[in-house]
């Protein structure tokens, strides 16, 4: 970017006396905020007053068709003592930490494979990209017929291909369960770190490689010192984006198990809309939601810098 | 580019591992397409091979569409993610531009403020927006959701449209305005125009976005003729403990190639808006 010089002088108003209405929209302060305002009104009406809102419904007993009454902390006194909360806690770290695991070396893989030359490309990149376009509690039907107790093609290929001689319960049981969930949100999160690290992999030079190549660099060693330096920022930031989305996820689990059986793929959203719509606790679902706040505020404020920084 | 030597070098670094993610990425969708040309008997014999169909039939599709509302959800899903991606690309707009060529006092406020809207996660906020909704009388009314799906799109539009109106000369705007443009003529017939390879690909991400939305409109829609696709087929087509399995694969197919297909047509625009936080070209 080049610096550019600051104008000496305001543009003058091209008509009328300095304090026309004219002149006063053209000023850059007047004009910004009548153009924010709208927007900015907005997101304040409808994002942070539900946000404090919820804040303030934590502290309160509040059935759905009630007024309220104020509790303190004692929600959050209750889900302390509340072994299905801490359960919920651990498969949420559990859950947000495996797939990141997954997606980001799957991701990976899939966008240096992709970062090749090859006739049908475009189409390759478009079609590995659809499990993020097609709306998740869609696919997520697809996924609920591929992982049935009976009707498995997951359990008839394994049977057929002689692994295990009878089918697993994929939903009925707790540990497969988890796997089940880690499976469809991998599925649907990958391709979000690949499309994203290819993009990241083809603002490459080429020369660097070249470079590289005739100081003698292997492949691992071009990979280390070449292609990770440069790929670093892209990873961090999908990484974080993905993890925050991970950690608000409803519709596939809701989907797929409910939470369940016993609450073993139970997570925040999940445990919040049991609370507070089925259960219909507002205070108590409030309270779920805004446990995940600090983990999630820490990474918000992480992400909110750096994206500032650059 | 750096690359091996000879056929079998490229089948073990391209061909193998690209076919191995191409058929794990689309498997499922190939399953919703044979799964719901099946005719119940096929669908429920476990004994018979299970990867093709042997007698493919449009029953699932003509059920689909006779006996249930599946055609009104279609119909709400597209007029409220049509609402919402013009409600968000419009106070975007409005958002990102003073953000990204004007200095006045509070935009780094303001700057802040939206790229946290845009992380604050929806289960954050469902609970007390159900309150609200409920308190503005608009349970079970598609206005609800035209009105929430924007808190989730704006920020997002609003960022992404930064970077390309930044990317705009300001002599260009200048040059107008010396003309006696106001500025916000330079705006909407100079920097505008200019900038509509991004208003794509937000209006495209938004819309995407908008058609994938599941927790508020399972929230707030609780009537049948108000429902979206995804929350109708969740909710419809599981009835207790019976599955109408070809029904419900023919609705996630149907449901989901109206979004796939506008994504087709605009690959390149929603790649751009994916990797456009993240990616810096």
């Amino acid at each position: 970017m080049a610096v550019r010089p600051e104008p000496l002088a305001r543009p003058a108003p091209v008509f009328g006396r300095p304090l026309s209405l004219r002149g006063v929209l053209e000023r850059e302060g007047v004009f910004s905020w009548l153009m924010l305002a709208p927007g900015v009104l907005f997101l304040l009406a409808f994002v942070a007053y539900p946000f404090f809102y919820g804040i303030f419904l934590s502290l309160q007993d509040r059935p759905v068709a009630r007024a309220g009454v104020f509790v303190g902390l004692a929600n959050f006194v209750t889900l302390a003592h509340d072994a299905v909360f801490w359960q919920v806690t651990r498969n949420m770290f559990f859950y947000a930490s495996v797939t990141t695991v997954l997606k980001l070396g799957g991701g990976l893989a899939m966008a240096l494979v992709m970062n090749q030359h090859f006739r049908g490309k475009n189409l390759a990149r478009a079609s590995l990209l659809l499990p993020f376009i097609v709306p998740t509690a869609l696919s997520t039907i697809a996924w609920m017929w591929i992982l049935d107790p009976t009707f498995s093609v997951i359990n008839w290929l394994l049977v057929h291909g002689g692994v295990i001689t009878s089918g697993f319960s994929w939903l009925g049981n707790a540990t497969l369960a988890m796997v089940s969930i880690i499976i469809v949100n991998t599925w649907r999160g990958m391709p979000f770190y690949g499309i994203t690290l290819l993009a990241g992999l083809q603002t490459i030079s080429p020369d660097l490689y070249e470079a590289a190549a005739i100081d003698g660099a292997t492949t691992r060693q071009r990979f280390r010192y070449v292609t990770l330096p440069i790929i670093k920022p892209v990873l961090i930031i999908v990484t974080m984006f993905s993890v925050i989305f991970t950690f608000s996820d409803f519709q596939l689990i809701y989907a797929l198990t409910h939470g369940g059986p016993a609450n073993a793929t139970q997570v925040y959203a999940t445990y919040a809309f049991d609370l507070g719509m089925t259960g219909g606790q507002l205070g108590m679902g409030a309270a779920v939601a805004l446990s995940m706040l600090p983990a999630l505020a820490l990474l918000i404020v992480v992400l909110t810098l750096y994206l500032r920084r650059e | 580019m750096v690359g091996g030597r000879g056929l079998g070098a490229r089948m073990l670094r391209l061909y193998l591992p690209l076919s191995l993610f191409l058929i794990l990425m689309l498997f499922p969708f190939y399953w919703m397409l044979i799964t719901s040309i099946k005719p119940n008997r096929e669908l429920y014999n476990a004994r018979i091979m299970p990867l093709v169909v042997y007698q493919p039939t449009l029953k699932h599709y003509i059920d689909l569409l006779t006996q249930t509302n599946f055609l009104t959800w279609t119909y709400n899903t597209f007029l409220v993610a049509i609402v919402s991606t013009v409600v968000s690309l419009v106070l975007g707009t409005m958002i990102a531009y003073p953000l990204a060529r004007m200095n006045f006092p509070g935009a780094a406020v303001v700057a802040i403020g939206v790229a946290a809207t845009y992380l604050v996660p929806q289960p954050l906020l469902f609970i007390p927006m159900a309150d609200i909704i409920n308190k503005l009388d608009l349970g079970n009314t598609l206005q609800a959701v035209m009105l929430t799906y924007p808190t989730l799109l704006i920020p997002f539009c609003a960022w992404l449209l930064m970077g390309y109106f930044k990317s705009v000369p300001r002599e260009l705007e200048e040059a107008a305005r010396i003309d006696g443009a106001s500025r916000f003529k330079a705006m909407t017939r100079i920097v505008l125009p200019l900038c509509t390879p991004g208003l794509l690909s937000a209006g495209i991400f938004a819309f995407t976005l908008a058609q994938n939305e599941f927790l508020y409109a399972l929230i707030f829609l609780a009537k049948s003729d108000v429902r979206t696709v995804p929350v109708g087929a969740i909710t419809e087509l599981i009835r207790g403990d019976v599955f109408y399995w070809g029904q419900l694969m023919a609705a996630a197919l149907l449901g989901s190639i109206p979004v796939a297909l506008i994504y087709s047509f605009f690959v390149e625009y929603y790649v751009a808006g994916l990797t456009a936080g993240s990616v810096k070209s």
